[in-house]
């Protein structure tokens, strides 16, 4: 694995890369992201040129139609870490992160002058979870719950940047919460992009899997760090009718989740019994 | 012999249908492939795994890096020791030249240990058309021989069968009285498959390594009938994958521990078979003849075409038990002899006729359990997205995905377009939403895939750039000015 840009002295202000699912979706995950950067001081700079890093393209194979994406997403922020504008990019997104940090080198790989920017910012982009506990080494963020809390291990987080302990620590530090650990944290949510489309019947199956291991927990929130894998969880919670939902660790990081009263279970009550004179079919 | 339900040449689609809609499928895999998964941590654990990974993973880039050397060193030692080797460039040459072997040797039956490369090349047909009887005796290969199937796991071939099932199979075609009883239903095969050992002439096996240094084929199994395939007939033939090898004696060992760990989670097999050549004079038993076949098919033009990686696999399985996809749909709906991500990965790659092998390395959400599980830490959700990026590239997709995909990345380019189609998205998402509670419960085209069995959020009302600029009024934006 590429080293990570070490710092001197802690980073003072950085760029956001939003990703365009929680632009366009999922705002106040951005907002709770700059929240909690700026309550540790840093000073948070969001590159509006910025749009999508182009992973739904190469994932599906498009590279061709990825790379003007990638280039596009370098000459963005490079040049901010380049000339010290920022000092690190910081993404709400394991999956983003991993497209842009490690990715890139394997899709700009014939292109040595675009392949190096793109190593030199991979360097310094940072997953936000990553950021929080690795850069800056804050492990309390102030936040509460009241409730239970389950965590999902999503993919690219886990396997492609090795982020697991991060985002549990902060879960840990989260006052009133009780943590429970689901089955199978770390398995698939079924996601994958274009596969839930591409092979939707596997793709929901595996997402049942999934569901059915956050019910078993009885959490009332499952947090996880990235917006694509809690979409294909809500959408499957929702149909479902179940009362979980999944928030992405922003969220419950920056308050912004209130648990609704558990459903309290029905009181058996008595049907009415009618005058005896009636009983027995008398008239 | 009871013909087969599983047909492998029906499309990609239909085998998934027919594997997702099969309850008896879905028990059975969720029994087997959750034990061995758990049992291959444990024996991993039990020794330090990472190391053990780390080494065998050197030594089989070794082994690809000095392969011409190393098989040439193979074959020297086998025909010191009195065996012969045979090249063999595609499955038909393996056909031509077992076929050969046992017609000169006047074979009428032929015993075989489980091996993944014939059923690769199809050798038991090609036998059975030259008039010869051949008989499985790996236990699962037998059981999925009498019912007539395919194998559908690398290591577990009859994965996909419930002990019900096998003794169904056993009582239509062995007469056996009904029971569960797994140890009367080993007994019921042992006693049949030792008169077909007793009355071989011939035995093929794979192979789960060669030694170079000592021209030494080994066969790792847990049944013993590896050893009476090699021992018992008058002839022994192997046929091997040309990435089967290994240079040394310690190195075959390493590779031993890091298959019997992977595969089964023991320590060791309970059987290895270890054969340099054919019975010496004074020598208790062995073959009269011993012949190796060297199996290309593709493989060379795997290294070249940059998909080399997927010669370091040692064949444990371990990527199909831990692979989320597989545990759904099981092997045979990868349609190959091959299954699982490995299969997804070697099947486009090698000469096999698949039926829709252009799908398989779209079958993975991309999720990379398969690289934390293999002990040679092959990158296969690496390789999965540049085989979809060959496909692509050979123009094998729809016009429908290509021309959204160009839509897609044009849209992505512009900071305006992208703002506009936001807008739009918002707008339309919201209303479609309003109509359903909050949520989009329906969407038209391609997109109904989704919302078959999934909600969809609508987008926000205010994109999170909207929200921004109305929160840095009047201050000065770093990154704006590059495009003021």
């Amino acid at each position: 694995m590429a080293q990570k840009k070490q710092f001197d002295t802690p980073p003072r202000r950085v760029a956001l890369f939003v990703t365009c699912m929680v632009d366009m979706i999922y705002p106040e995950v951005g907002m709770a992201t700059v929240e909690l950067l700026e309550r540790q001081g840093v000073e948070v700079v969001f590159p509006a040129e910025q749009t999508c890093c182009g992973q739904p393209a190469f994932n599906a194979g498009f590279w061709e139609e990825a790379r003007p994406l990638a280039r596009r997403f370098v000459d963005i922020f490079e040049p901010l870490v380049r000339n010290k504008q920022v000092d690190a990019v910081v993404a709400p997104s394991g999956s983003c992160t991993t497209m842009t940090s490690h990715f890139y080198k394997l899709l700009l790989e014939d292109d040595p002058a675009y392949r190096a920017r793109a190593e030199f910012l991979g360097a310094a982009t940072f997953e936000l979870t990553e950021f929080l506990v690795d850069v800056l080494g804050v492990e309390t963020v102030g936040a509460h719950f009241n409730g239970v809390l389950t965590y999902h291990a999503c993919c690219h987080l886990k396997r492609e940047l090795g982020i697991d302990r991060q985002p549990r620590t902060l879960l840990s530090h989260v006052e009133g919460a009780e943590v429970v650990e689901m089955n199978a944290a770390d398995e698939c949510c079924g996601f994958g992009g274009l596969f839930a489309l591409k092979n939707s019947d596997i793709s929901t199956a595996m997402g049942q899997r999934k569901t059915q291991n956050i019910a078993k927990s009885d959490a009332d929130v499952v947090t996880l760090c990235d917006v694509s894998c809690m979409t294909h969880i809500n959408g499957l919670l929702s149909r479902q009718g179940q009362r979980t939902r999944a928030v992405h660790i922003a969220q419950v990081l920056a308050n912004q989740v209130d648990v609704a009263p558990r459903p309290q279970p029905v009181q058996e009550t008595k049907p009415p019994t009618p005058p005896r004179r009636w009983q027995d079919g008398k008239a | 012999m009871a013909t087969s339900t599983i047909d492998l040449t029906l499309p990609y689609k239909t085998r998934v249908k027919d594997a997702l809609g099969n309850k008896h499928l879905k028990i059975a895999l969720e029994r087997s492939t959750g034990r061995m998964a758990g049992q291959r941590v444990a024996a991993m654990n039990a020794v330090d795994g990472p190391r053990l990974r780390n080494q065998v993973r050197q030594m089989k880039e070794y082994v690809l890096r000095n392969l011409p050397d190393l098989l040439e060193q193979l074959e020297t030692n086998i025909t010191a020791n009195g065996g012969r080797v045979h090249w063999a460039k595609e499955a038909v040459d393996v056909q031509r030249i077992v076929v050969e072997i046992a017609r000169k040797a006047n074979v009428q039956k032929v015993v075989k240990a489980k091996s993944m490369a014939t059923e690769e090349v199809h050798l038991n047909q090609a036998l059975q058309a030259a008039g010869m009887k051949v008989v499985e005796t790996d236990l699962g290969e037998y059981i999925i021989q009498l019912a007539g199937e395919p194998p559908s796991h690398i290591v577990a071939p009859v994965i996909h069968r419930r002990v019900e099932e096998i003794s169904d199979i056993f009582q239509r075609e062995l007469d056996m009285p009904p029971t569960l009883d797994p140890q009367v239903i080993c007994s019921v095969a042992r006693g049949a498959l030792r008169k077909e050992f007793l009355s071989a002439d011939m035995g093929i096996s794979g192979c789960n390594f060669a030694i170079a240094e000592t021209g030494t084929c080994c066969i790792v199994t847990n049944e013993g009938n590896g050893r009476m395939t090699s021992t018992l007939p008058r002839v022994y033939v192997v046929v091997m994958g040309i990435e089967k090898l290994v240079p040394t004696v310690e190195d075959a060992f390493l590779q031993y521990q890091a298959l019997s760990r992977s595969a089964t989670g023991q320590q060791c097999s309970v059987y290895l078979s270890m054969t340099s050549g054919p019975r010496k004079p004074g020598d208790a038993d062995g073959p009269e003849e011993f012949h190796v076949v060297l199996l290309d098919n593709g493989r060379v033009d795997m290294l070249a075409k940059g998909y080399g990686e997927a010669l370091c696999c040692i064949r444990c399985g371990a990527c199909l038990n831990v692979c989320p996809v597989y545990r759904e749909i099981g092997g045979h709906a990868y349609g190959s002899t091959y299954s699982g991500p490995i299969g997804a990965v070697i099947s486009p790659n090698i000469h096999l006729e698949v039926t829709d092998v252009d799908k398989l390395p779209y079958a993975s959400s991309l999720c990379g359990a398969c690289r934390d599980a293999c002990p040679v830490k092959i990158d296969l959700p690496r390789m999965l997205v540049e085989l979809r990026r060959d496909v692509v590239e050979a123009g094998d997709t729809t016009v429908f995905d290509r021309a959204g995909m160009q839509a897609f990345s044009r849209m992505m380019q512009s900071r305006a377009s992208y703002e506009a189609a936001g807008g739009l998205g918002s707008l339309g998402s919201n209303l479609l939403a309003g109509l359903s509670g909050g949520v989009i419960k329906s969407l038209p085209g391609p997109l109904a895939a989704w919302t078959s069995s999934r909600d969809f959020p609508p987008l926000a009302k205010r994109s999170f750039r909207a929200q921004w600029r109305e929160r840095m009024k009047g201050r000065k934006v770093i990154g704006e000015e590059q495009n003021a």
